[in-house]
């Protein structure tokens, strides 16, 4: 199944990995950062809505 | 019905939520598609050997790097000119997904670059003015973190992102403009003649498309973050008052 890369394997292989690593890691980072910020907002307008009764 | 309504945070919101997993879920369709398509399944380069398959993931990196700043001009124009926050905020939240697609150009170019050119590195005009362009996105980054006034970290980040623009038109452009250096012109163009062929074509425009879609996907999700994150300030801000 894996094609066979020659004398560039290293040079193909890290491409792909590092590409990829940092895709996911952006992907990883932006969804945990828009559920930290949903989880902040719900809290602040929790805490606004008990304020006001 | 105009566009201009769309700047309205909630209208934004309402409308690009229901969008989102759709979009997303395209993206790494079309992705995985792509990359194993062109890691798996095409052939070798009678020049370049296999490192031909760096191909798929540096052209759309690099295409992206150099079109999410034109985008952050854009919304950034917008800002300066018409005072529209979503814009503000959507141009802040494509710059770390900018970061990533140059770090990924300049990587994968400096691995092809090795074994291709015989380096990793050279001050060719295209490199020189696409490691300036990642300059630019950083400090780009810095200044949003650095300045705790949002409106006035909108407008000198919106300079700044007018200035950079010199350089992602010399990335784009430097080989046309100074023609030295060792990287080539355009890959993919749509003169027929210049083309690669039609076996790497296929599968780098797959690629292309999974890219458009992650980016696409990615700054709605930030977008959205970036318009909560806003407005919880804003909310205790009122609290305090």
């Amino acid at each position: 199944m894996m094609p066979d890369l020659g004398k560039y394997v290293v040079e193909v292989l890290s491409a792909y990995a590092v590409s990829i690593l940092l895709l996911l890691g952006l992907v990883w980072l932006s969804v945990r950062s828009a559920r930290k910020a949903r989880a902040t907002l719900d809290a602040v307008e929790n805490r606004m809505d008990k304020r006001n009764g | 019905m105009s566009i201009w309504e769309y700047a309205n945070p909630k209208k934004f919101m309402a409308t690009t939520a229901p969008v989102l997993p759709w979009v997303m879920w395209g993206a790494g369709v079309t992705l995985v598609v792509g990359l194993v398509w062109g890691f798996f399944f095409t052939p070798d380069d009678y020049r370049q050997g296999s490192t031909v398959k760096i191909f798929y993931l540096h052209v759309p990196a690099a295409m992206m790097a150099i079109n999410i700043w034109v985008m952050m001009l854009v919304t950034s124009l917008v800002w300066l000119i018409r005072r529209h926050h979503v814009s503000a905020l959507a141009a802040k939240a494509a710059g770390p997904i900018g970061i990533v697609m140059t770090l990924i150009a300049l990587f994968t170019g400096a691995v092809w670059g090795q074994p291709i050119w015989g380096t990793w590195w050279v001050w060719d005009p295209r490199l020189t003015s696409f490691l300036i362009l990642f300059l630019f996105y950083l400090g780009y980054m810095a200044l949003w973190t650095a300045i705790e006034d949002d409106d006035t970290a909108a407008d000198l980040t919106s300079v700044l992102c007018i200035v950079g623009s010199v350089f992602a038109v010399l990335s784009r452009y430097a080989v046309n403009f100074w023609n030295q250096g060792l990287h080539q012109g355009a890959s993919l163009s749509l003169d027929a003649e210049e083309n690669v062929a039609d076996v790497f074509w296929y599968p780098a425009l797959v690629c292309i498309a999974g890219f458009i879609l992650l980016f696409v996907g990615l700054v709605i999700l930030r977008t959205h973050t970036e318009i909560r994150l806003r407005r919880a300030r804003a909310l205790e801000a009122r609290m305090r008052a």
